[in-house]
């Protein structure tokens, strides 16, 4: 029988010809990853198995992102007890303030994962890689332990939806808006176990930065992993950030998918998912007048260079509403940098919105612009759970860089389409 | 295995930003995590809950974050089995990883009630609500799932060559 993808992905990481769906595997890794809040976790369940090294100091990565700058005490312990790990075990990708950056973004900017890789991370996000053909996945801390100590994981083979792209996107709508559609079409628990593969012609005019973002939420359908067909635009991106030699895997012909969903991106409208579930997801003829206090333009779905430049177009020569914060935040160093070359940092700060260090920060209500009660906020992260960014009365609504943008200017949820020409 | 407790219950697609909030994520001490346990979702649970307690819950429970912290923070309040409908991926990896035991029953999560006594015999697969009269069939968990539970989680298991 044919297999998916992710299927032959696993097989020959598993030494097998052939897998099918609901077989347990035991994969080989090319890359573990953890951050400082999951790492320190996994590193106290290391110490349990006696190891005296990892198995492979250039497959394991370590990045300060979540509460760091560390933004207290506690936090400034966790990452301190990574950086302690990393020296004693000379693990070669360790990456701390200065260096780091949101781990999702950072890793395929660092050509460290590659088309064809097993990725596992312990953060649930790291199904961002599939865009770039891998499968990758997120776990918890103690598979990451045994991650770093053995170089394999346990892999149960899921089955596939195949996600059928066709037609181009308009302006000013992006990848964030295709996948908060799917997530709304199919539910946060549609993928629940299962692939998403992305496949079809439509992918042709999809940069990287959407197949990066569309991936990173495969999680919130509840999928294990995301996955992008290989194409030219992967290879050059490979190229560009000199990732290991691509091995390009194909789905067969014959391949069984549960489900078949086509989507026409140029029927695809700009999207924003209401509290408190990412499915929540509706177009501006639903939406109404939702006054915001605050705007967010960063994270690892959303914070790319492709991401400030969208959002730099809208605000450029305009300032954001009275009483609205508005905090953009570049997802890696190189990004900051770039932006900053490319005048889009002047754009924001003229704006009146604040630049951030790297940091996943307000994602997840750590640190660097928390919601007081009652508070809502248009941001263009991953998760609008309560609680998600802050006072569990406050309210987070999704939407891409785009739509947040627009939406700072005004004060109140906006369509890029209102504020643009288009 | 066998685990009897009363139930706590909650709804479909318990996450687990409210499982464990991330502003308590500076710490990996299982004590401290489960004082905030369900804090954003159930301010109460933390106060109400008694060693043995179990949740029953609805779909996709423990979707979101890959934190480990979520299902620690569940076994160190005392809670010894969870019923859901269905579970999120990485938390039911997790769950077993760490040793809390969890299982899959959609009619029994949907028939126990809150306060309910439940008793779960994992090896036998019989879920009975003594509250009710009521019993459902799931299945057993598998030997080494038993192991990997039984030993307080994978490492330790591993460890202590109970497994492989």
């Amino acid at each position: 029988m044919g297999m998916t993808m992710t299927q032959k992905i696993l097989a020959a990481h598993s030494g097998q010809q052939s897998v099918c769906a609901g077989q347990l595997i035991l994969a080989d890794l090319d890359l573990v990853l953890g951050n400082d809040i999951t790492s320190p976790v996994a590193i106290k369940e290391f110490a349990k198995l006696g190891k005296d090294s990892v198995f492979d100091r250039d497959k394991i990565t370590m990045v300060m992102d979540h509460f760091a700058p560390n933004k207290d005490i506690k936090a400034a312990q966790q990452c301190k007890m990574c950086r302690e790990f990393c020296g004693e075990y000379d693990v070669t990708h360790f990456y701390d303030v200065g260096k780091m950056g949101i781990e999702h973004a950072l890793l395929p900017e660092q050509g460290l994962v590659s088309a064809g890789n097993v990725v596992i991370g312990a953060d649930s996000h790291t199904c961002t890689y599939g865009a770039l053909g891998s499968f990758s996945t997120g776990v918890g801390s103690t598979d990451m332990a045994c991650g770093m100590a053995i170089g394999k994981a346990w892999f149960k083979v899921p089955s596939a939806i195949k996600v059928n792209l066709t037609g181009k996107l308009r302006k000013y709508v992006s990848g964030k808006d295709v996948i908060l559609h799917l997530i709304g079409m199919i539910g946060v628990d549609g993928a629940l176990y299962r692939s998403l593969e992305f496949t079809g012609e439509g992918l042709a005019s999809l940069s990287m930065a959407d197949r990066l973002c569309i991936a990173n939420m495969a999680i919130e359908a509840g999928a294990k992993n995301g996955i992008f067909q290989v194409d030219d635009i992967t290879l050059e991106y490979l190229k560009e950030h000199g990732a290991a030699e691509p091995v390009i895997y194909k789905a067969d012909e014959d391949a069984k998918y549960d489900q078949v969903i086509d989507i026409d991106l140029s029927k695809i409208e700009p999207t924003v998912a209401f509290p408190h579930l990412p499915e929540n997801a509706r177009t501006f003829s639903e939406i109404g007048d939702i006054k915001i206090d605050q705007a967010v333009i960063g994270s690892c779905t959303n914070g790319r260079l492709e991401d400030l430049i969208a959002a730099a177009e809208i605000m450029k020569g305009r300032k954001c509403a009275d009483g609205v914060r508005v905090i953009i935040i570049p997802a890696t160093q190189q990004i900051y940098l770039d932006a900053m070359e490319m005048g889009l940092l002047k754009i924001f700060i003229e704006s009146g919105a604040v630049v951030s260090t790297p940091t996943c920060g307000p994602c997840l209500g750590g640190h660097m612009g928390i919601l007081a009660e009652g508070e809502r906020a248009i941001t263009t992260t991953n998760r609008n759970f309560v609680g998600r960014m802050g006072h569990p009365t406050s309210e987070v609504y999704l939407a891409s860089p785009a739509v947040a943008a627009a939406s700072a200017l005004t004060g109140r949820i906006t369509s890029p389409w209102e504020v643009m020409e288009i | 295995m066998k685990y009897t407790g009363n139930v706590i219950k909650y709804g479909d697609n318990v996450d687990t930003d409210v499982i464990i909030p991330a502003r308590y994520l500076n710490t990996s001490d299982h004590a401290e995590l489960a004082a905030h346990c369900m804090e954003d979702l159930d301010t109460t649970f933390v106060s109400r809950v008694q060693k043995g307690d179990i949740i029953a819950a609805g779909l996709n429970f423990g979707c979101g974050s890959s934190r480990e912290h979520a299902p620690i923070a569940i076994k160190a309040s005392g809670v010894s089995l969870v019923i859901a409908k269905s579970f999120a991926r990485i938390f039911y990896r997790n769950a077993i990883n760490i040793g809390l035991a969890i299982v899959e029953c959609p009619e029994a999560a949907e028939r126990i009630a809150e306060g309910d006594r439940v008793e779960a015999d994992m090896d036998s697969g019989i879920i009975r609500d003594l509250t009710t009269g009521e019993e459902f069939r799931t299945e057993p968990f598998p030997e080494f799932i038993q192991n990997i539970i039984e030993n307080g989680g994978l490492i330790n298991s591993i460890a202590g060559g109970k497994l492989g």
